[in-house]
């Protein structure tokens, strides 16, 4: 019974963790309309709008903040930034040019190039729609009769191998390496313990399905029983599946929530043609006209500017 | 000490150090910082902590009690602002921002990374307001907010220009600028801001402008102005000022007034709204369109650009027409209707000479030059010439705010095309949404910031070298008081030989004014080829 005890504890934090989590976002509000542009804006007749990334409707930004959740699209835009030398000379990692014999009018010829990589938008949706997709598998275990299948093998397989990418790109890239905190190898962790011991009692140790789907539904239907002669991958599986799910509310987990609240995506951009109001906003402490007339007037008259007061 | 040469300058170590983040406390080397905020302007806007000290001191001279006012002031932001709380919570580090920012780019300091710049705040969040962070410190990348850890702040929240580059490859938005503007309140509440900010507020606040011209300084520009247009085209154009029931008020960067390159703008927009009959102003109370104190905080940002509106309504003009600059749309684009509005006693922005609407302005009641004259030259009612301007091959250099804060890309474009015969691209990655800051903006461009400032506009230079070496581009269009003020000196350095220019120069050079004399020269006074 200790096992459902925890599946409960963990849920019913999940649970009560994001509703804390959304309403902390929810309830600070949004003082400035600072969508951020990525297009033309809508302005004159003859000059096409970007609605999707420069949007000034609400449906159009709706649009924009779904494609950013479903389809990553500001990862698609990534490059990697390389400096190559100019003429005769060597940067720091040792690579000299001596390409062309063009004269160079200035010291550096260095040039700054941008190669297109799209590793991380492959390897993040990768990850993101196989766990969406294994999810989606686990609900034929709470419900009676099953109305999906389980994933398939090379849902399974894409899933650890988008694992092992997301974790080798921290530890071999020099700069990845650098940015990276302790309690950002955590979730990887949990992600690959939870995935890993699924994967084996699933192809390897063929854990008793029935078994695990009558824990399942006890759970579901309020009546928990003991999950009987499942093994201790089981245990491994749902205690740390139960671990990441109490982590989300309270680490960068949360960004699964956080992407929709984004005001940069989800604002239109109306700002000259709607008014954004701001709740907590005081009125200005202006150096008032009267006041700087008072201090120029002298010589304001004396340059024929018309004045308020002679 | 004589300033780096691009050939040192350009040997970039992108190896991150040894010793893990956060590192060694950051170190203030001459030409990598500005200098701090004068007492004189912070007791002017009534500021706290005015004092005479530098970044470099060892003693900052806080107050007492600084890190409660600095954990007091995150707290009530927390509460206030939805992109900061929500920014510091949902970061995964993936490192898609990294080498985004013209900074890291050009210091191949790893702090520079959107995402450890955005960590030096973060790290004090977690310590103080999450569960996590209290309860597990390091680990869980919590760390105590000291002086060093203040310092750093300043450094590195100095050593970004808002520019929000990093934020369109977030696949969160996360937007730095909203990082950096509250670090630099933070910042504020204890006196540690920079000169080259704080001096042009007190200045706007009391004069009107940013350089301190005072109102019958700004009218002789103008009427100076007049004359040498005269000279060149033979044409006495108005420019009045503070005038009453004007149709529209016209506001530019103050740096168009006395600047160079930026006059010759200046000069551009003044023909340009006399050929198509413009019914306008200018004012001198509300003399600068630009914005530091948005570089400060949003208070001050309110209190400068409460003057626009507030004059407009003196005033009694229909709507307002804005000049070329970057951040001073950023406040009129996404801030001034909201901090200042409803302007309920102007109207809805109408063109007196198209009759176009322009819907998108329609509660602001604020329209960008480039939006205005564009829509003159589709409709046919400006004669250019760009013949004109043959003599140069221009390329243009997006602004980061006006790019990523509002959209403004084709209507620049349009004039180009329509005022010049060669007009080229640079890279895509450095363009439009992508486009890379000059360096200097967001308050950076003081003389002593130069190092920094060139290793900042790097990746710009060297996108400008490549079509300067494809396409012989020797002229750089712009729509930005600071480009036009940082870029001559940036291009300079790093390539040689490309001038700057904003968009109305080359619009005004190629405009066929009604009844000019034969015009043998440009706006700069050099021949036409």
């Amino acid at each position: 019974m200790i096992a459902a005890a925890i599946a409960y504890l963990a849920f019913a934090i999940f649970v009560a963790g994001m509703v804390w989590r959304v309403v902390a976002w929810a309830r600070v509000p949004v003082p400035f309309a600072i969508a951020l542009t990525c297009g033309q804006q809508k302005s004159l007749e003859g000059i096409r709008a970007a609605w999707l990334e420069n949007p000034w409707t609400r449906a159009g930004a709706a649009c924009r903040t779904a494609i950013e959740a479903l389809w990553f699209r500001s990862l698609l835009r990534d490059s990697r930034a390389e400096l190559l030398p100019g003429v005769g000379q060597a940067l720091p990692n040792g690579r000299g040019s001596e390409s062309t014999s063009e004269p160079r009018p200035l010291g550096s010829g260095c040039r700054l190039f941008y190669r297109g990589d799209r590793s991380l938008w492959g390897g993040a949706l990768l990850f993101h729609s196989c766990l969406l997709w294994v999810w989606i598998g686990h609900l034929r275990f709470f419900v009676e009769p099953a109305l999906v299948g389980p994933a398939n093998r090379f849902v399974d397989a894409g899933l650890l191998a988008a694992v092992a990418f997301l974790f080798l790109r921290r530890v071999l890239d020099r700069r990845l390496r650098y940015l990276t905190l302790a309690a950002d190898y955590l979730p990887l962790a949990l992600v690959a313990t939870v995935a890993g011991s699924g994967v084996l009692m699933r192809w390897w140790s063929h854990t008793d399905v029935a078994a695990v789907k009558r824990f399942a539904l006890g759970l579901a239907t309020f009546h928990p029983v003991a999950p009987v002669g499942v093994g201790l991958l089981f245990y491994i599986h749902l205690f740390a599946a139960s671990a990441l799910a109490v982590s989300i509310p309270f680490t960068k987990l949360a960004h699964m929530a956080g992407v929709f609240f984004s005001p940069t995506r989800n604002l239109p951009n109306d700002s000259r043609a709607r008014r954004h109001v701001n709740p907590w906003l005081a009125p200005a402490q202006v150096h008032t006209y009267a006041e700087w007339e008072d201090e120029f007037r002298d010589r304001m008259r004396a340059a024929g500017l018309p004045l308020e007061r002679e | 000490m004589s300033e780096p040469t691009p050939e040192q300058l350009v040997q970039i170590d992108y190896a991150p150090p040894r010793a893990p983040w956060p590192g060694a406390p950051a170190e203030f080397r001459k030409g990598t910082y500005s200098h701090a905020g004068a007492a004189k302007n912070l007791k002017y806007l009534g500021l706290p902590n005015p004092r005479d000290w530098q970044p470099a001191d060892a003693d900052w001279k806080l107050p007492e009690n600084w890190r409660e006012i600095v954990l007091e002031g995150m707290r009530e932001r927390l509460e206030k602002y939805r992109s900061f709380r929500l920014f510091m919570d949902i970061c995964v580090r993936c490192g898609a921002c990294a080498d985004k920012c013209h900074f890291y780019l050009g210091t191949g300091d790893p702090r520079n990374m959107p995402v450890l710049r955005a960590e030096l705040l973060r790290s004090v969040y977690r310590r103080y307001f999450t569960p996590a962070g209290r309860a597990l410190g390091r680990l869980a990348g919590a760390r105590d907010l000291t002086v060093d850890v203040l310092k750093e702040w300043f450094y590195y929240f100095y050593q970004c220009t808002e520019c929000r580059r990093c934020s369109v490859y977030c696949p969160f938005g996360i937007d730095t600028a909203e990082i950096t503007m509250v670090a630099r309140e933070l910042l504020n509440l204890v006196g540690c801001n920079i000169n080259w900010i704080v001096e042009p507020v007190a200045n706007c606040q009391r004069t009107g402008n940013h350089l301190g011209i005072q109102p019958h300084g700004f009218k002789d520009t103008l009427d100076f102005a007049v004359e040498e247009i005269e000279e060149i085209t033979g044409i006495r154009v108005e420019a009045p000022v503070n005038r009453k029931g004007a149709e529209i008020l016209f506001v530019a960067p103050s740096a168009d007034f006395y600047g160079m390159p930026h006059y010759y703008t200046l000069l551009g927009y003044l023909m340009v709204l006399h050929e198509a009959g413009v019914d306008y102003t200018f004012s001198a109370y509300a003399s600068e369109g630009g914005n530091f104190g948005m570089f400060a905080s949003h208070e001050l940002m309110q209190r400068l650009n409460a003057k626009i509106y507030a004059e407009a309504r003196r005033l009694g003009v229909k709507w307002v027409l804005g000049g070329e600059c970057g951040h001073m749309w950023r406040v009129l684009h996404q801030y001034m209707n909201t901090l200042n509005g409803p302007p309920d006693f102007l109207e809805p922005p109408v063109s007196p000479v198209t009759g176009t609407v322009f819907a998108n302005a329609r509660s602001a009641c604020a329209v960008h030059i480039c939006e205005f004259t564009a829509d003159l030259v589709a409709h046919g009612k400006l004669r250019l010439d760009p013949a004109r301007n043959d003599r140069f091959a221009v390329t243009f250099h997006d602004s980061c705010n006006t790019a990523r804060g509002m959209g403004l890309l084709e209507e620049p474009r349009l004039l180009l095309r329509a005022a010049c015969h060669r007009f080229f691209e640079m890279p895509e990655n450095t363009i439009r949404e992508r486009t890379l800051c000059c360096g200097s903006g967001a308050g950076l461009g003081g003389d002593e910031n130069f190092e920094t400032r060139m290793r900042g506009g790097l990746p710009r230079a060297a996108a400008v070298r490549q079509v300067k070496e494809t396409h012989g581009v020797n002229l750089l269009a712009c729509i930005c008081a600071i480009d036009k003020a940082s870029l001559p000196k940036l291009l300079d350095y790093w390539v040689g030989g490309v001038e700057v220019a904003g968009v109305h120069e080359l619009v005004g050079n190629a405009l066929v004014m009604e009844g000019e004399k034969p015009r043998a020269a440009d706006l700069r006074g050099e021949a036409y080829v």
